[in-house]
């Protein structure tokens, strides 16, 4: 476990701005080919890549179970619309 | 934007002439998302049942001017998002605009903690603790990298979706989803790296 980043490291640096596109497979070939051949020999960025992959798969993953609208926001907020009429036939 | 319904789904011109009946129908398509979008944005109930509400109240009065060349979901993501902004404001009492500068210099994205968490169970990455975490992550966000973010990672809007709910260029998107998403892995590496260490003591001690 080291806590001492890619800091130090010129190469790396350079490529941080690459690495939100390439896990979205946004990253144009030139700077992707460049990317793959430094990740070939650089574990800490390989290491940054797959837990940057891993930290937008899982607030995906979670996305779909954010709350519905509770019952009682939904009254207030047909109320406030002055849609009352319409709230029984959309329960 | 494949959660919500399509622009051609309403009746434009009913809308623009107030039917209340049509109003209703995207109040019930749309009030989920809105809702979602506010609670993600603000992290409390009260606000974001205020963001929703204020939404729809203000809609409703801009309709009859609506000119169609945004989709219906893109311009009630972007009422909703500039009143989730507006609380963030009030809240924090300064001055704040999504066109502020990103606050992070260039280094403050550079990794710090090198540690790999990916393989841990996927039961405890998603834990409730851990979602509770991951929630707190996003709080922790400037509001103009939160919006970004909430926005494509979370409601699953495209760049250009985002560009026009935001009001900002495809480059200014990119370039905060990146530095959102790097200043999150950062946190999310913090919490699982020591919920490693907890995890390899516990096992130690068994063995």
């Amino acid at each position: 476990m080291t806590e001492h980043g890619v800091k130090g490291h010129e190469n790396c640096r350079h490529l941080l701005d690459s690495l939100s596109p390439y896990v979205d497979g946004d990253l144009s070939t030139e700077l992707c080919t460049e990317l793959e051949r430094h990740l070939s020999d650089c574990e800490d960025c390989r290491i940054v890549v797959d837990s940057l992959r891993k930290t937008v798969y899982l607030y995906r993953a979670t996305s779909d179970e954010l709350p519905c609208v509770p019952d009682d926001v939904r009254q207030r907020l047909y109320h406030c619309l002055d849609l009352d009429e319409f709230i029984e036939e959309s329960i | 934007m494949d959660r919500t319904k399509r622009t051609e789904d309403f009746s434009l011109e009913a809308l623009r002439n107030g039917d209340r009946a049509e109003f209703a129908r995207l109040v019930e398509a749309y009030s989920g998302v809105i809702y979602r979008l506010a609670m993600k944005m603000l992290e409390d109930p009260q606000d974001a049942e205020d963001v929703l509400q204020e939404t729809f109240i203000k809609a409703y009065k801009a309709l009859p001017g609506f000119d169609g060349r945004s989709s219906l979901s893109t311009w009630l993501y972007r009422i909703a998002t500039n009143e989730a902004l507006m609380q963030l404001r009030r809240r924090k009492k300064g001055v704040f605009s999504i066109d502020e500068p990103v606050e992070m210099e260039d280094h403050e994205q550079e990794p710090v903690q090198i540690v790999d968490w990916c393989c841990m169970p996927e039961d405890e990455l998603m834990s409730v603790e851990a979602r509770a975490y991951m929630d707190k992550a996003v709080e922790a966000l400037s509001p103009s990298l939160r919006a970004v973010f909430v926005l494509r990672d979370i409601e699953g809007l495209s760049t250009q979706e985002t560009s026009e709910v935001l009001n900002l260029s495809e480059t200014a998107v990119k370039t905060r989803l990146s530095r959102a998403r790097m200043r999150l892995r950062e946190l999310l590496t913090e919490y699982y790296s020591e919920r490693m260490v907890r995890r390899q003591s516990a096992e130690g001690e068994i063995a």
